[in-house]
């Protein structure tokens, strides 16, 4: 049997994890003027350690960790309480630049909070949702009478085998696992770090199109090889190796479109892993040149199967009006698991007119199949993911109850390393942070282990958040979230009788 | 199978400073670092910086890349980055600055834009922005395909067109009306106001023969095959012989506007069986009903006007282009004619997608205005229309240049359209015309998935 947390608590733990860089951006800047008479009052006041004294000198605010607007105007607050009048709070200009209308710079700067500390801000910001005006961003969690189910008691376990076709059970502990990350797009350390974060959480992290660095290759048993339709670096071997394979059909930043990787960022060792030529940019085809239909589709399952007897197959599409058709396909063909891709997400590269325009988003999809599958009755025979722009808990807990089982993550995972989404990963270099690039110099900015923490503190907090929204649904087991619309209200719906709360 | 279309681009550098997002400030405590934070910017910001003292800015917001490095690494923290007020006053709700930008830098370089870490806008909007096109899984034209071997045609034919051939023992019955091809769904018009600036108008006719396609045209000295005069109801009409097609335009469906156009029409093939002739219509309540009354009565091409925001003048201004043009497509499906006209509209064409959704949504091709201003560095302030002086002197452009710039833009356009093509599945883009069955509206989407789980929206 197994226990609900096989996760050993005692071998990794939250352990505090900074920015790497100097300057923190935070949401407000408390400014100290030249009356300031080093009185150090305020260090006394300000309940989170923004003011700090070294001698008779005051050092420079520590703006990031100051809570906010309401308490700079309240009676107790650091402005009213210096007595020279030196001190004044607003929101920090340069806050403002970052971000957008999917990952507002309070999802932004809320992120990486929990990749340092585990825990969600207790600052002024909205931690939950994004600004862009629909879908998820519109959807609410209902607000509930109490249960008194204990957050730390709920099976978070899903298991992604439903198929019972003799092949192994692969349960994962936690109902989200990382995605297809090719090396050549991100660094080593990032790689590594990610593999290393699914091994402590007892779930999964995805190759990618780009090869499986050996230096993946201790991490094995939560690594899944995902077989794109460039096959760029797919051996036998790497298939071999691994509990799960992952088709990918299309993805959602690029429907239709296959994957494309940039001259600049074929680098000598990106070339090799990949059997390419440096500096030549790589178009992954679209779609298999063997598959036009789900029989050609069928084909290439039973070929994986085949290769490896234990292994489960995943099969990644992006979402077409049809999506479900393709999901029901998906299923007779033999997948353990259908992976849709909404069209908000990604890492990579892309054509804007794509990201923006081609297929449906994932808030739309998910229900839409999920229902589709129930009706075929092989609902319960088959593990539903959804990825492509789930930046928060809320949005991993809203997208189970709209039928998911569980969901992948990306873009979240890049912010635990302190991306902030210029979207320049793609050009020239890549990443000058350091995090989608595999220039040598920019690669090695931070280390494996840095990494590492600041995703397993983020996974920390969903975890923590998880567990209380299910909680709180009155559910012991996530499974038991699975589908239930009615735990979820609409703010531009009639009868969303909560509006009060949230809207 | 003819020869492949393809759009050549070559660089051409914008004349001024394109208005840049992020602007750097700076507080006056250097410290003289010897590991400053501006020499370690990867992209060589402040090494490449300058003063422009014609424009009364620094360079260096429009190379940085906002990755905000030297922000969080300077050692006594004076760097910063703000938005540049500038930006965001550029254009109107319409023409966003994102938008603005966009298309310099696809005039500049002729290159789709390409960009990492996903979709950065609203959900969905007005206009446009409330639909998606789709994708098919499978079967489909192949993305390598697209740039290599495989065809994908984005030509269209524009003309009357029988519904069927009659015949008359051996012989054909009727004669066979106008028709000619185009291997691109854009035409190109500009502006009122940009009739009087000769650059401009060269520009835009140059690239017009450059690309085979057609330039709408409101004077007389203008003449060519790529030409498509343009005359007012009320004027004579004296078409050259080496025009293709002409235009009557209408400023209303007015009864009376209607008949004249039809009998003049009539006059006109009489005389020039070979010349298409087009009626233009402002859109409004009534278009697609004068469309579909006119063309049973044999009058094949249209060209349905919105202004520079896809709205309709005055009282019509709640009407938006798309919209008209699917209403017409629909009304002529109706009536069993829709593949014996053509459709052409244009207005608030504002990016490569508006083609395609405005061509899903039943036109057989968009004409394309402000979008090639913008080529040319306007920034859609719209003052010229008060007569006020172009901020950045479009009248006095090189012709050249602005063919130049204009042609690099329809490569990315062209690319671009082949793209979402490619992803719908589709080898020609004859058949996106109307194909609703490829696209996915906003409501509909809310009514399949969420009506079922949250009851009635609110719109
Ligand atoms: S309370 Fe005011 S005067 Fe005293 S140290 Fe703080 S800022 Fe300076
Ligand atoms: S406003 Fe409050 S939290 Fe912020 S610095 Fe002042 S006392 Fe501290
Ligand atoms: S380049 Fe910018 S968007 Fe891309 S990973 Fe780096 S910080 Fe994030
Ligand atoms: S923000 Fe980044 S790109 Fe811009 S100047 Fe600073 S280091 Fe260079």
């Amino acid at each position: 049997m197994l226990c609900t947390d096989i996760r050993k608590e005692s071998m990794v733990n939250i352990i505090k994890t900074p920015s790497r860089f100097k300057n923190r951006i935070g949401k407000f800047a408390v400014h100290r003027s030249e009356r300031c008479t080093s009185c150090g009052k305020c260090v006394t006041v300000c309940p989170y350690s923004v003011f700090v004294k070294a001698g008779d000198k005051m050092l420079r605010p520590k703006s990031y960790l100051c809570s906010g607007l309401k308490c700079a105007e309240s009676e107790k607050g650091c402005v009213k309480n210096c007595p020279a009048g030196a001190l004044s709070v607003a929101v920090n200009p340069n806050y403002k630049v970052l971000g957008d209308y999917r990952w507002t710079p309070d999802l932004i700067v809320s992120t990486w909070y929990q990749a340092e500390t585990g825990e969600l801000p207790y600052m002024e910001i909205e931690s939950d949702s994004g600004n862009s005006g629909g879908g998820l961003d519109r959807i609410r969690i209902k607000a509930r009478p109490k249960e008194s189910i204990d957050p730390k008691k709920v099976d978070m376990r899903i298991n992604l085998n439903k198929r019972n076709d003799g092949r192994p059970s692969l349960i994962i502990d936690m109902p989200i696992y990382g995605g297809g990350m090719s090396f050549g797009s991100i660094s080593e350390s990032t790689m590594i770090g990610r593999a290393k974060n699914a091994a402590a959480w007892n779930t999964l992290t995805c190759t990618g199109e780009g090869g499986y660095p050996e230096a993946l290759h201790p991490y094995d048993n939560h690594v899944i090889t995902q077989v794109a339709t460039g096959l760029f670096g797919v051996r036998e071997e790497t298939i071999q190796r691994v509990r799960m394979v992952e088709f990918k059909y299309a993805q959602g930043a690029k429907p239709g479109l296959g994957g494309h990787l940039l001259g600049d960022k074929v680098t000598e060792a990106v070339a090799r892993m990949r059997e390419s030529v440096k500096g030549n940019p790589l178009f992954s085809p679209f779609p298999f040149h063997s598959v036009y239909s789900i029989e050609d589709h069928k084909k290439h399952v039973d070929w994986i199967k085949h290769i490896n007897p234990k292994t489960l197959v995943s099969t990644k599409v992006s979402t077409p009006t049809d999506v479900e058709m393709v999901a029901v396909g998906s299923y007779y063909a033999g997948a353990h698991v259908i992976h849709i891709d909404g069209s908000y997400g990604g890492t990579g590269a892309a054509p804007e007119i794509a990201k923006k325009n081609i297929a449906m988003p994932i808030d739309y999809a998910i229900n839409k199949t999920h229902r589709f599958l129930t009706q075929e009755g092989i609902r319960d025979k088959i593990t539903l993911i959804a990825s492509g722009g789930l930046r928060t808990a809320h949005d991993i807990f809203k997208a189970i109850a709209l039928g998911a089982d569980g969901v992948v993550i990306g873009t979240s995972e890049m912010v635990a390393l302190e991306c902030l989404r210029c979207k320049n990963c793609e050009s020239g270099r890549g990443c000058a942070r350091g995090i989608a690039t595999t220039d040598p110099l920019l690669g090695v900015m931070f280390s494996v282990d840095w990494a590492f923490q600041r995703m397993y503190n983020l996974y920390a907090s969903f975890d923590k958040q998880l567990r209380k929204l299910v909680a709180a649904a009155g559910c012991s087991s996530v499974t038991e979230v699975v589908g239930r619309t009615e735990l979820l209200l609409h703010l531009d719906y009639e009868n969303n009788e909560n509006k009060d709360k949230d809207g | 199978m003819p020869e492949k279309y393809h759009i050549h681009a070559e660089p051409a550098e914008p004349r001024y400073q394109p208005v840049f997002k992020l602007s750097s400030t700076e507080r006056d405590q250097c410290l003289g670092c010897n590991d400053c934070a501006k020499r370690n910017c990867i992209y060589d910001v402040y090494k490449k910086r300058e003063f422009l003292s014609s424009e009364l800015v620094d360079s260096s917001g429009s190379f940085c890349k906002s990755c905000m490095r030297c922000v969080q690494e300077c050692k006594n923290n004076i760097l910063s980055k703000l938005l540049n007020p500038e930006y965001t006053q550029i254009g109107n709700s319409y023409w966003t600055p994102a938008i603005l930008t966009s298309l310099w830098q696809q005039a500049h370089a002729g290159k789709i834009p390409v960009s990492g870490a996903g979709y950065d806008g609203p959900f969905s909007g007005t206009g446009f922005d409330d639909m998606w096109t789709d994708m098919s899984e499978i079967v489909r034209p192949t993305r390598d395909g697209i740039h290599g071997r495989e065809y994908i045609s984005t030509s269209i034919d524009i003309g009357t067109k029988l519904d069927r051939l009659h015949f008359n023992g051996q012989e054909l019955a009727d004669d066979l009306p106008p028709m000619f091809s185009l291997p691109l769904p854009i035409i190109f018009d500009v502006p009122r106001q940009a009739g009087t600036w000769r650059g401009v108008k060269q520009a835009v006719q140059q690239a017009a023969r450059k690309l085979q396609t057609l330039a709408f045209c409101d004077d007389r000295e203008s003449t060519g095959s790529h030409i498509i005069p343009r005359y007012s109801i009320n004027e004579k009409i004296e078409p050259d012989n080496s025009s293709k097609m002409i235009e009557i335009f209408l400023e209303s469906c007015e009864g009376q506007l209607i008949d004249k156009a039809e009998k003049l029409a009539g006059e006109i093939s009489k005389s020039k069986p070979g010349l298409v002739i087009c009626i233009g219509l402002p859109i409004s309540k009534n278009t697609a009903q004068t469309v579909v009354k006119l063309a049973k009565n044999k009058i094949g091409t249209f060209h349905l006007y919105a202004n520079h925001s896809g709205r309709g003048t005055g009282s019509d201004s709640d009407y938006f282009i798309k919209e008209i043009v699917r209403e017409t497509h629909r009304g002529l499906l109706a009536e069993s004619i829709r593949d014996c006209v053509t459709i052409l509209a244009g207005g608030g064409i504002a990016m490569a997608e508006h083609v395609a959704k405005l061509i899903a949504c039943g036109a057989d091709g968009v004409v394309v205005d402000n979008a090639l201003l913008v080529a040319l560095e306007c920034r859609m302030c719209l003052e010229c229309l008060e007569e006020e002086p172009c901020h950045v002197h479009i009248d006095a452009i090189d012709p050249q240049w602005g063919t130049k710039r204009i042609v690099n833009l329809l490569a990315s356009w062209h690319s671009q359209l082949i793209e979402v093509m490619g992803a719908m599945g589709l080898r020609e883009v004859r058949r996106l015309r109307g194909e609703t069955g490829r696209v996915m509206f906003f409501r509909d989407l809310e009514e399949e998935c969420y009506a079922p789980i949250f009851g009635k929206r609110v719109w």
